[in-house]
């Protein structure tokens, strides 16, 4: 279970203090399926950042009994200098799994072949989002943090990444941010809104929908 | 200790890769360095007339300038290129700065260490008078040093003025830290303001280990050990306050 009590996030900028998120709560049940709508900039991506304990919040606590991915961006945070062998071995390292045993997954998923060995930098922007999505699935969590998928190299790529989330992985805890009410709707049974820095949440998608419609709208 | 250990790989990676002669950099950099400024103060003379050997006295005053002055260089703005790595919520702030201090510790401490050896092998050294004496110097400046860069890293990331700042003045304490001088050179009044400087003690107690009771040294241990834990809280402070506010990129 992911219990999120009364959260508060604010950056200093220029023009003083802004309060991205204002007291927010959130518990989300193992097993559960959140989508999280709001329009650019309303703080979904903060709210991600808090949840996977990336970021600290102004005030507030987040409980956690159930082990969380990292922000799946599906951008990666890639040392360009090293190998995407290099990164994987990083990722492993740091969440304390064991490396030899991911190699041939990730290289047969990614379809990078020989590349791998290769430095990140010389790779397409297609090939470091397959090396990323890979990476992200070598790594076991209860609960998959996603931040805003955007599709992923090819259709066919796209549709395997699909499969391996949301199909093989289907009874994980799962966190989706989007601005897209059809993805929410397509892969959630529950989902919130927020909105200038509230959030709203609503048991029935179709309620959070319509709540989304009418905000990102009027606003 | 796992993240600091991966940080530690991916450092080393990242800053000298597999190419050539690899990690080996990492002590053999340091090492000429220290090469270069042995040469140096063998031909200019630089200790006035003192009748202390000039290649160990060169080697202890320079390797402790290299041990106390480059992990600051290491930490100071180390947060920045490191922020993508934040998403991963086991990955902190102190843990890049802890990667780095320790690979810029170990550097030092092998390219000391390789050299005394070298030079005590082949005669040009003498081996120091009090081993145990040496190693707790040693400690003491990279205790030092590493204690100064964290605060510096830290501050750094509050205001980039800290940056420009340390560049001079790591240049204009080189001549004042007791690397190419012993106090007991110096008049009395200056000896005095230049035991203010910390790293100033701990050259000095270096010294002492290696030749013995043929230089006399002045050092006060517990000042340094107080600057020095005072440094380190003010760090350990200034870590939680950014890490509060860290945003990954």
């Amino acid at each position: 279970m992911i219990c999120i009590k009364d959260i508060v996030k604010k950056y200093h900028t220029r023009h003083g203090s802004v309060t991205v998120l204002d007291h927010i709560n959130l518990t989300i049940n193992k097993g559960e399926k959140v989508g999280i709508l709001g329009r650019n900039g309303s703080g979904k991506s903060t709210m991600i950042r808090l949840i996977s304990g990336a970021e600290q919040p102004s005030s507030g606590s987040i409980e956690r009994s159930i082990s969380i991915s990292w922000p799946l961006a599906f951008g990666g945070a890639f040392q360009g200098t090293l190998t995407g062998l290099d990164n994987l071995r990083f990722i492993c390292r740091i969440y304390g799994v064991e490396f030899e045993s991911r190699i041939d997954y990730v290289q047969e998923f990614s379809e990078l072949g020989p590349y791998l060995k290769e430095p990140v930098k010389t790779y397409s922007s297609g090939m470091r989002a397959r090396l990323a999505f890979a990476i992200s699935m070598a790594v076991e969590f209860d609960c998959f943090l996603i931040d805003e998928i955007i599709a992923v190299g090819d259709s066919r790529f796209h549709e395997k990444c699909q499969y391996e989330l949301f199909e093989k992985r289907k009874n994980r805890t799962m966190i989706i941010v989007s601005h897209q009410p059809d993805f929410i709707r397509t892969h959630c049974d529950k989902a919130a809104v927020l909105v200038s820095g509230k959030l709203y949440a609503f048991d029935q998608i179709d309620e959070a929908m319509a709540f989304y419609h009418e905000h990102s709208v009027s606003v | 200790m796992r993240v600091i250990g991966a940080l530690l790989m991916r450092e080393v990676l990242t800053r000298y890769g597999r190419h050539n002669i690899g990690f080996l950099w990492l002590f053999i950099e340091p090492m000429l360095f220290t090469l270069g400024v042995t040469a140096l103060w063998t031909f200019s003379n630089v200790h006035h007339g003192s009748n202390i050997p000039i290649v160990a006295f060169a080697v202890t005053g320079y390797s402790s300038v290299l041990l106390w002055r480059n992990m600051p260089g290491r930490t100071v703005g180390a947060v920045e290129p490191n922020l993508s790595l934040m998403y991963h919520r086991n990955v902190k702030i102190i843990d890049v700065f802890a990667a780095r201090l320790l690979l810029e510790a170990a550097g030092a401490t092998t390219s000391f260490f390789v050299l005394s050896i070298l030079w005590i092998s082949i005669g040009w050294m003498q081996p120091p008078q009090d081993i145990l004496k040496v190693l707790f110097a040693w400690f003491m400046l990279a205790w030092f040093g590493a204690s100064l860069a964290l605060l510096l890293g830290c501050l750094s990331e509050r205001s980039e003025v800290v940056d420009k700042i340390w560049h001079p003045t790591a240049y204009l304490l080189f001549p004042l830290s007791g690397a190419a001088f012993m106090v007991d050179f110096l008049p009395p009044v200056a000896q005095k303001v230049i035991l203010i400087l910390p790293m100033v003690h701990g050259v000095e107690l270096l010294r002492e280990g290696y030749f013995g009771s043929f230089v006399h040294a002045h050092y006060d241990i517990p000042y340094m050990a107080a600057v020095c834990f005072g440094l380190t809280s003010l760090a350990l402070a200034q870590e939680r306050y950014i890490s509060k506010r860290v945003t990954p990129e």
